[in-house]
């Protein structure tokens, strides 16, 4: 009968703790630019020049059919062989915002495609340019119709991070990796992962929802659900 | 051909095979496990709820290359020793079933109230309800988010590559290893995975547009 033994727990929390963060780390330097770029592609694929929108369409079909691990060993082995040495953490980073980017511009795609003419209209009526209009009433109302489905993105994001050991960043599931190989404890190692990587899921899914509670105070006054 | 042999490109293209393998394995499996978790998560009962449910959050809520991980040493640990297929087939198996019940779930509850209402007006057991009324409704409205899905599955076969498993992804990268020309090796690789999802995406799509149109 197999006899089950965490006490590798003990003897290795400060790595564990160590892989903790540099997950979060991971996800929460990616998920501002992501956003950035996501809403910027979104932007361009509807109201820019033809070849913009082509390009823009290319960039996101090409990330969503391709998966993130292929990106990741082309962008870190790529620049590698170009004599461009950037870190395992800076590669990681960089290869989650462009991924994360393609699946946000469709996310905020569809938030702009909702939102009343009215609203554009209204905007256009009081002088504001373009641009004015696109930050000021266009991106707020688009973000508040599709925050779920941005949260749930950027949650998955946070749990594509557990790959980034596969370039050797030694985040949560590299720590893993590592302490299987020391203790031969593989089952309980990642079972104790997954507990881990689920508190971080709520967690983020917490902060971020709340965040939602402070950002859109007109929702919060009507006390309408997201 | 790409400064790579014919050998090597042939290598790869093997790993390509052995991806569909995993993700036919992982759509066959998921169908299994997926359509229980549907009818659970939509049924009457409160505990076949609740469990179904917390089941699904439990997936979802951890990574899959960590589920592949503790499947890969949790068969281990019984003193088997069994090919990384049977392992990853079993990670995805977990991994789709979850995804494709949470869809179905949602397909299920798409069809209107009065559809059950009607079938239990002409006297209709439960399973008939289901199995004649329900079930062909819910079918049309799954098909683009099951194929959208289908997208998922192949991309997610990569991650088959913790537990070592002969995939496309591991392939590409023994190639790289081996020749270090790694934008010609990955883009290659990149562009099959492409061929594979990209016809399916668009699939996906084309159905979506179709159902909003009837």
């Amino acid at each position: 009968m197999y006899e089950f033994d965490f006490s590798f727990l003990n003897d290795y929390m400060p790595d564990l703790i160590h892989g903790i963060w540099l997950t979060i780390g991971m996800t929460v330097a990616s998920i501002l630019p992501g956003f950035v770029l996501g809403t910027a592609v979104a932007v361009a694929r509807l109201r820019g020049r033809p070849w913009v929108k082509r390009i823009a369409t290319v960039y996101v079909e090409a990330i969503r059919n391709t998966p993130l691990i292929i990106q990741v060993f082309w962008l870190f082995f790529g620049l590698a062989a170009l004599q461009v040495h950037i870190g395992p953490f800076a590669a990681a980073v960089i290869a989650l915002v462009i991924n994360v980017g393609a699946y946000t511009a469709e996310i905020m795609r569809a938030g702009f495609q909702s939102i009343p003419r009215g609203q554009l209209e209204a905007a256009d009526c009081l002088a504001l340019s373009p641009f004015q209009s696109l930050i000021q009433i266009e991106v707020p109302q688009a973000v508040e119709r599709v925050y779920p489905a941005l949260v749930s993105q950027f949650v998955l994001m946070m749990l594509a991070t557990s790959i980034m050991s596969q370039i050797s960043a030694e985040e949560l599931t590299g720590v893993a990796y590592m302490i299987q190989s020391f203790t031969f404890r593989g089952f309980e190692v990642y079972l104790v992962i997954a507990v881990f990587y689920l508190g971080l899921a709520s967690a983020l899914r917490f902060v971020l929802m709340g965040l939602a509670e402070v950002s859109f105070p007109r929702r919060r006054r009507l006390r309408t659900p997201l | 051909m790409l400064g790579l042999t014919i050998q090597q490109i042939a290598y790869i293209f093997q790993g390509a095979g052995w991806t569909i393998i995993l993700s036919l394995l992982g759509f066959v499996g998921g169908t299994v496990l997926g359509l229980p978790i549907a009818l659970a998560r939509s049924s009457n009962s409160k505990a076949l709820r609740v469990a179904s449910s917390l089941l699904v959050q439990f997936i979802q809520g951890v990574p899959l290359p960590v589920i592949m991980f503790v499947v890969y040493f949790g068969i281990s640990i019984g003193g088997f020793e069994v090919p990384a297929l049977v392992a990853a087939g079993l990670a995805m198996t977990l991994y789709s079933g979850a995804y494709l019940g949470e869809i179905w779930k949602g397909c299920i509850q798409a069809v209107p109230k009065t559809q059950w209402e009607a079938a239990e007006c002409l006297a209709l057991t439960p399973a008939q309800r289901f199995v004649y009324v329900v079930l062909p409704q819910a079918l049309r409205i799954a098909i683009p988010p099951t194929v959208g899905f289908m997208v998922q599955i192949v991309k997610n076969t990569s991650y088959a590559v913790v537990i070592n498993f002969f995939d496309l992804t591991y392939s590409a990268k023994v190639i790289n290893n081996s020749t270090f020309m790694p934008f010609t090796v990955f883009t290659l690789a990149a562009a099959i995975y492409f061929a594979i999802c990209f016809p399916m995406s668009v699939l996906a799509q084309r159905y979506e547009r179709k159902l909003h149109r009837s």
